[in-house]
Parts: C-alpha cells; structure tokens; sequence
C-alpha cells in the first residue's frame, strides 16, 4: 500500500502512517498517528523517561519509576495473605465473645433497623489500619514549620484508643506538613499583617459572596493572584477542595467530555462526577494513551448517537502528590491546541513550589498562562493560608462569579486569611521591598535537590521528577509501613506514611516534603535517620549503580546470580 | 494399512490450507469503524468546532459587580461607600465583633501561626481542633463531633459517606444547595416529599414498605435515611421534628438533621431544634451544623454517636483529603461557645427580636412574610409575581436599593425573596425605621 499523509513532528522528523505495515514497538503495542514517540530505554527493572522532543522542553525533564523488585512483590502479597487471615480469625474471635470488642455498637432501640455499615467495608479498617493507626492523626501543639511540638500519645489496647499523657515531645522535625516555602510562621511580617487584620476585621464573615460577604480585601487579593499568575482575572474561594467540586460542574455539562490522569485528586474525580459529562481515563501522565483518547472522542463522537462532543475538557495537575512527578505540561498544550481542547490544570502542589519565580509549573517550563484555560490552585500549600483559586480569561471568571455555587451559596474567606495570601504573595514576587521571596524559592530547590540525590545515592527507590519536592520513598510490605513510621518518630523526626487505598496495594509509600525552611543541618539529620531506619528495615531496594553505600547484599546477591 | 480415499486428502488438505489462512490473516477488529479512512479521521479533526469554554455574560447582569463591603461585616456595615444597619449578615448573636473573640484569636495567631500546611492525617490536627470537638460534643450533649474546615462541605460530605449507590434518602423538597451536592454526590435513589408534608412522607414510606416485602432480601441491605433541615434557610419554617421522630421508629428509618439556621438560635440554651421540642438527641442519627452563622467562625460540624460519627473519619470526603481548620478560626468558636454557654439569656432576647421585626413587617403591601416567626432570616416574597423571573427579580432588587438609599438598612436578595436577617445588636428604632422603609418601598415600586 502506498503511504499516506506524513505528517511532520514539531521537531522536524516525519511520521508516516501506512495501513499496512504497522511495525511493532519494542513492547508489543503497534505505533500509530501519534505525535509523539517516545524512545524507551529499557534497562533491566528501570523506566526512564526521557522526552525525545527536546525543543520542548527547554531543560531535561528526568523523572523514574523503577520497577517494584519481584521478591518485593512476591513478598508483599504474602505479607497482606497472612494479615487477611489473621483478620478473619480476629473477627471471629470477637463475633464469639472470646476476644473484647472495642467497636462502638449500634443503640438498643437501633437494633433492628438496617445496619449501617456492611462488615466487609470495614474489614480493612479493622484488621488492618487498626494495627498501625498511631502512625495518624499526631496531633500538634506547635507551629507546622520546619521543627514542631507533638503531643505524646500512649494506647494501652492496642490503638483501640489514645491518651494523651500530658508530655510534649519538643522540636521534631517535620518532613510530612505541605510547607513548602517555609510560610508557615507566627512571627514576621505575615503574621503582624494577619494580627492586624483580625483586628480590624474580626474573624468570621457570616455571608456568601454574592451578598454581603465581598470584603474589600478579597478584591485586592483577586486582582493580586491574576498579576501573580499572569492573567486576566481570578477569583478566589474558602476551600481548595470545594473549589474544584463546585467549579467543574459550571463549566461542564452533558454532551460534554472530561480526560482525566488516572492519579487525579479526589476533589478533581468529585467535580468530573458531579458535572454530569462523560469522564474517560488516560494513563498518568502518558501523552500517547492521552492522544489516543482526544483522536477517538473527535473521529466518533458520542457514544451511540455520534454526535459531536460540545467541548473537551482535560484534566491534569501540576505536581502529583504521591508520585511526586510533574505534569507534561508542553505536550499537553500542544495537544491541545491540536485537537481545541480545553486545559484544566490543578496546581495545588506546584504553585509557589516549582519555578524560578515561585509562579508555579507554567513558570517552571517557561510557557505562556495564556495557553491555559483554567489555571486552579489552592493556598494552603506554599502560602501558609487557606482556601483556592481560579484564575484565566475575564469572560471566564464573570461566569464563574454568576454561577459558581460557591460563589452564591458558600461562605467566602476570612479575613486574616485572606490577608495572610496577600503578604506571603507580595513577600514571594518582592513587592515588599525585600529578597526573602526569592531566597526561599533558591532554597527549595537547593534543598530538593540535595534530598534527592542523597536518598537516591543511599539506594532507596525514589519516585518523581528529580526538581519536585515531592520525595515518595517507597516501602512495599505493610509491616514496613507502621514500623517506619514510629522507628523515625523514635529518632525524633516526624514522617508521613500512605498505604492502600491512597496507593496500589502493594506500593506503599512514605512520603516527604522538602521545606525552605529546612536547614542543611536539619536535612542531614533526618537523612542519617532514614538512613539508619533503611538499614534497619532493609528499605535499600534499588539495583541501579550507587557510589559509595552498602546497600542490602541480598539483592546484588540475586542480581549477580542471576546470569 | 488402509488407503485412505483421494475425497478425504483432498479435504484434509484443503482444511489445513484454510487453518494455514486463519492464522495467518489480519484479527478482525470490531472496534474500528472501516467506513472512515484516514483522510477522513483527519477531516474531521480539523472541521470539529468545540463550544466556547463559558457562554457569553452581558456586561449589565445585575450580579456581576458585587457590593463590595469596607470594613468588617458587623451591625454597622459599610456597603458600596455607604455606612448602613447590617439586616443581611447571618450574623445572629453578635459575636463577629467580640472583643473576647478577636483577643482568642490573636492569641491563637501567635502561637500556632495561620495555615495547618496539611490534612487532619498528616500532621494537621492541632490541640485546638480536638478541644473544640469536645466542646461541641459536650454542648449538644452527644458523644462525639467532628470538624470540617467549610461550612458547605459539611453535610455535602457526610451524606455520601453513609448513603452510597442504591440506598434511598427521603428529603424535604426545600433542602439547601449544599444537602443537594451531597445527594447527587452519594448517588443513591433520592425521594422528595412535599415542604413539611408529613402525610406525604408517610405515603412515600408505605410505598417503599411495599416494595420491601416483594424482595425481602434485598430489603434487609438497602439503607434508609431522612434528611431534613431544622430551620430552613430557604423558606424559614421549622420542620416537625417529634412526628418525624414517630416515623422513625415505626418505618426504620435514620433521620439526618441539618440545623446551620437553628444552631445557636432555638432551644433554652441555643441547643437547637432538638432542645426547642424536647427531643432526646439520642433519637437523631447526625446533627450537622455550620459555624459559620450563629458562632461567627468559618467551618462545620456534625455530632452524634460515636458509633455514627467516627465513620466520616475515614470516608468523609472533605474531611480525609482537604486541609484542617486554621486553628485561629478554631479558638475564636470555641470563645464564642464559651460566650454561648455563659449568657443563655441572649437567645430569648433574640426570639424577641424575631418576634418583633415579623410582626412589623406583617401587612407591607404588596410583600407577603414567609417564615416562622422564630426564624432569625425571614423571607418577603412577592404576593402576585409579574409573571416574568427577571421582572420579578427587577423589582425585589429595585425594592432593596431604595431601602439601602433611604433608611440605610442592608437586606439582601436570595433567589425569589428578599431576606432580613435578625441580629441580637439591632436595636427598636432601627427595627421600626427598617420596616417603614421597606413599606414605603414597596408602596412606590409594586403599584
């Protein structure tokens, strides 16, 4: 057959689409019409991704994934088989009354109405999460900087219940609290302004936007996020989760199409769901499964009556908080301006994080926020506030204003909150006359670098992109998960740890997030800790080269046997 | 050895040929549609046209520009330039200019900072949140609370977290916005009854009582829920709790109860609308309340029992996977319980006032009162509409600027009705001048 169109990539190679010859890839799946090839190199239990359309990128965009080690896997799925069991046993011990139930029980007078929860929903939260639940909830009495107070919790019954003995464990050093420039402080300029704002404005509003609640701060903050961002307008709302679930559904309907990252946030997924329009699924952060599916939605429409679509909307975040990559920004909006898709980017993690200006991924791949339609984030992360954003085009944020439910039936932002975003904004683009914001950006991501690449040099598997300060450090087997946490609470450092169902079941993580105010003092401690907990717990999994370290002998045992 | 007939080779061999064929030919594929081609594909990528991403707004829509507030929103608020009487804010008890609750704060402020940076799970619960969860506990005498950092969030959260796909709930057709999100978010089977109709309620659970009994297993799964406001912030009526209570038991049915409107407003001591009927708070299943009217603070709560509650510690949405409450706004609640708990007396002196801005308002021309007379957000809605929403709407709007111009009282707008709020600061010549404005009013702009 003789070729078809050829249609040239933006890097000048062309690609030729023939119906007949379609040559296989190296892993089976047949090339077609997409923009983009992705070379693999595939080395053993490694995938690097590496961007072959480097005019796009204009520095090299170097995350991995490494592959889960089979024996670690193998490992695992014993480890929850032999835990699924003994919760069977648990349970029937305490259904027979040889074992003390500490559940809360359903009233008297309650007893035969339909029951509220089916067993098997909470036979994970019972048999499992019980087991490790201090790891949780630690509740502090401190400031959420870069070291905190932690009230010391004991269980005499095994996590059933918690008492709190009165003793504060002072200065942990605090890897899990979203703090990433370091804005979470009681004293400094952001923390006078707020005083004086409560002050002078009280605390509580008692109305929603669209009636007596619109300050005259929140218009200044309005105006302030669009010039930060660079773009027309912005409005802002109380809550970051809300912002998403109450936005999506003004903006999408039915008859439309939503493409969302198959690791989206929850409130992301609730918008989608609650707009009423179709949601389909691409693979996190691959451009090619994301082509295929705008390619499908034009060429056949809706489906069964293939009509067109009214309007595309795709559906991304800057960082992705337990993966720690960073979205493809560059593609995707030459995919979308392709296809005339719209481009929804949720920037609660990257806004203020990523950048040489702290303006967030746009920022940080030097593109223009013209291309993206709707630009969201939220406050609480690089702010030290709370509350989101949407900011884009006026035409836009008016609609938004008129029809919003948030707008019209959600209480808007308080006060010194409010007055909080404006300092710590104003501190990070160095309208107030000093260089603190852009000190704090330089050490971000020293510091993330730094973390990076000495986790990395120890042996551990590191997930993410190699600028995000995002660091999973991945754990695998459920025994791991409680004892890293309490083993690094021990050496005074406090971590967070996520297991299913944020995770796949058998990828659990702990998870840290590098801060500007962390020293390099405080960063070398927690990383002799970790260090310490890794060999103790033996977490070194990785089998890429490392210089210097001992790393665990079992697996280079394997591997050099292997052969 | 037998020689098998040229007929069966010849067979033989041509059924080998053709199995050679089959697994040699191209799979057919029944996803790819063969009648476009390419060419075609491509074509019709380039002609497709998406809608624009908003639909056009006309630069005059009345809601477009907001009133923008000066100052803070307390009794004497300054809207658009102007100073005027606040009859607008849901600010109940007068606490949003407290002193005590403003010096907490900055306390507050000073100590902890202003953001928690993290979730309830990760390093976001602070001392404050789990003593404000005891207060609240230990306030509307249950066992257990729990906070959310948004008001909204709240019941819109809670209700998925309980009812999921092919549960039914049964809710009263006045339910606010944010019980609506939180049903279509459950996605169970929603049955609506008329505004306060017990008799129809009654008749909706027999029907379901029927179908029970044609499939009695699934009926043993299949949980049932009431929802139903205290005090509707939408037409201001209180909803028949004892009857409700009555159905309860003899249909088997968990109740519910959304009090934002009623929390610090109705009973002895500000209890709520559980107080106000003498009902044992034991018999309703979920209470859920926003802080964000009576306690002047931002953020929600729900209390119950234990049992109920420390469920939405793993499934509710906006608890799990949102940010906690900033723990200034969580000490200034727990100073405004204190003033709550301190002084019960100025819950009847704000019925009083309810009482008597209802009574003034009774007999506006051309305006009718809708609400309780307890309610502390009444509703004036227009007695004949002019058939048209936007006229309708016109006219309210043209009705709420005269009154803002001439006697400088702020009321406000909401959907079809005008609404004013009744706060314990209003005094009686400012109650007296309210109403004779809005009289007159509505006698020069309804005629």
């Amino acid at each position: 057959m003789t070729q078809n169109s050829a249609s040239k990539l933006l890097n000048g190679d062309t690609v030729h689409r023939t119906k007949q010859d379609k040559k296989t890839g190296g892993n089976g799946f047949v090339k077609n019409h997409c923009l983009f090839q992705q070379k693999r190199y595939r080395r053993p239990a490694e995938k690097n991704h590496h961007a072959s359309c480097t005019s796009l990128y204009k520095k090299p965009f170097v995350e991995s994934f490494e592959e889960t080690p089979l024996l670690v896997a193998v490992l695992t799925y014993i480890g929850y088989g032999i835990l699924t069991i003994f919760g069977y046993l648990r349970d029937f011990l305490r259904d027979w009354k040889f074992e003390k139930c500490h559940l809360a029980r359903e009233r008297e007078e309650q007893k035969d109405f339909v029951p509220l929860y089916q067993d098997f929903e909470n036979f994970y939260t019972r048999n499992l999460y019980m087991r490790i639940r201090d790891n949780w909830n630690r509740p502090i009495r401190s400031v959420p900087g870069a070291k905190m107070d932690l009230v010391e919790r004991v269980t005499p019954d095994y996590n059933w219940t918690f008492e709190h003995t009165g003793k504060v464990l002072k200065d942990v050093i605090n890897m899990g609290s979203y703090n990433y420039l370091g804005f979470a402080e009681n004293t400094g300029t952001c923390a006078d302004a707020a005083s004086e704002c409560t002050v002078k404005y009280g605390v509580g509003v008692c109305s929603s936007r669209q009636e007596t609640g619109n300050l005259d701060k929140h218009e200044e903050l309005e105006k302030l996020v669009a010039r930060f961002l660079g773009v027309e307008s912005s409005m802002v709302f109380g809550m970051g989760f809300a912002t998403n679930s109450m936005n999506i559904p003004a903006l999408m309907g039915k008859g439309c199409l939503i493409l969302s990252d198959e690791l989206n946030h929850v409130s992301l997924v609730l918008g989608a769901r609650l707009s009423g329009a179709t949601i389909r699924v691409f693979k996190h952060n691959n451009m090619q499964s994301l082509e295929k599916l705008l390619w499908d939605a034009i060429v056949h429409g809706q489906p069964r009556t293939h009509r067109p679509w009214k309007k595309i909307l795709i559906l991304v975040e800057g960082i992705y908080s337990m993966e720690g990559s960073i979205v493809r920004l560059p593609e995707i909006i030459v995919l979308k301006k392709k296809y005339k898709a719209y481009l929804y980017l949720d920037e609660a993690h990257s806004i203020g994080a990523l950048g040489p200006r702290g303006r967030g991924v746009v920022d940080y791949f030097g593109l223009d926020p013209c291309d993206v339609d709707i630009m969201m984030g939220t406050f609480t992360k690089s702010f030290g506030a709370a509350g989101g954003y949407i900011g884009g085009k006026k035409d836009l944020v008016d609609y938004l204003r008129l029809h919003s439910h948030s707008a019209v039936y959600a209480t808007s932002m308080s006060p010194p909150i409010t007055q909080q975003i404006i300092t710590s904004m104003k501190c990070i683009m160095g309208e107030d006359g000093t260089t603190l914001g852009q000190e704090r950006l330089c050490q971000l991501s020293e510091n993330t670098t730094y973390f990076r690449r000495r986790l990395h040099e120890m042996g551990f598997i590191i997930y993410g992109n190699n600028d995000s300060p995002v660091v999973p450090l991945m754990l695998y087997m459920p025994a791991k998960i409680g004892a890293f946490g309490r083993e690094m609470l021990k050496r005074n450092i406090g971590t967070v740890v996520v297991g299913f169902p944020a995770t796949p079941i058998i990828e659990s993580r702990a998870r840290f997030c590098v801060s500007a105010a962390h020293t390099r003092e405080m960063l070398d401690t927690a990383l002799n800790a970790i260090s310490e907990v890794g060999d103790l717990l033996q977490l070194k999994y990785s089998r890429k080269n490392r210089h210097g370290s001992e790393g665990t002998d079992l697996f280079s045992y394997l591997e050099s046997h292997q052969d | 050895m037998q020689f098998a007939p040229a007929y069966h080779l010849i067979l033989e061999g041509i059924l080998i040929l053709w199995i050679i064929r089959l697994l040699f030919s191209k799979t057919y594929k029944l996803q790819e549609r063969s009648d476009l081609t390419e060419k075609e594909k491509e074509e019709l990528i380039e002609e497709w046209q998406p809608e624009p991403l908003v639909p056009l707004v006309s630069k005059d829509h009345p809601s477009l520009n907001y009133d923008v507030v000066t100052g803070p929103p307390s009794h004497r608020i300054i809207v658009n330039g102007k100073e005027c009487i606040n009859f607008a804010s849901f600010n109940f008890l007068g606490l949003l200019d407290s002193e005590r609750v403003k010096l907490k704060a900055l306390s507050s402020l000073k100590k902890y900072g202003v953001g928690t940076c993290g979730p309830r799970g990760f390093y976001g619960t602070f001392d404050v949140h789990l003593e404000l969860e005891e207060r609240l506990a230990k306030f509307m005498r249950t066992e257990e609370a729990i906070i959310y950092s948004y008001g909204f969030a709240t019941i819109a959260s809670a209700i998925p977290a309980y009812s999921k796909r092919g549960d039914i709930v049964f809710v009263d057709e006045a339910a606010c916005f944010s019980i609506q999100k939180g049903l279509q978010a459950s996605r169970s089977f929603v049955k609506y009854f008329k505004h306060n109709d017990m008799e129809d309620l009654e008749r909706l659970l027999k029907e379901q009582e029927i179908e029970d009994q044609k499939n009695p297993r699934k009926a043993k799964v299949i949980r049932r829920f009431i929802v139903v406001e205290g005090l509707y912030i939408n037409t201001a009526d209180l909803c028949p709790l004892p009857e409700l209570v009555k159905l309860k038991y003899k249909y088997k049915v968990r109740i519910f109860l959304e009090e934002s409107m009623s929390f610090g407003v109705l009973g002895e001591h500000g209890r709520g609308v559980t107080e106000h009927f003498g009902v044992n708070i034991d018999d309703i299943d979920l209470i859920s309340a926003n802080m964000e009217n009576a306690l002047a603070s931002i953020g929600g709560f729900c209390c119950g029992r234990s049992f109920v509650i420390d469920h939405q510690r793993l499934s509710g949405q906006g608890y799990c996977f949102s940010a906690s409450l900033p723990p200034m706004l969580a000490s200034a609640a727990i100073e405004a319980l204190n003033i709550m708990e301190e002084d019960p007396g100025v819950f009847r002196v704000l019925r009083d006032k309810c009482k008597h801005v209802h009574k003034a308002l009774q007999g506006t021309p051309g305006l009718k009162v809708a609400g309780e007379p307890l309610a502390p957000a009444l509703h004036l809605q227009l007695e004949n509409s002019t058939g048209s929403r936007t006229n309708d709407l016109k006219l309210l709007r043209a009705i709420v600027d005269y009154v803002r111009y001439n006697s400088r009282s702020q009321i406000t707008m909401c959907v079809l009705s005008i609404r004013v709020v009744v706060t314990v600061e209003q005094t009686q010549e400012e109650i007296e001048k309210a109403a004779q404005c809005i009289r007159e009013a509505a006698v020069k702009i309804l005629k």
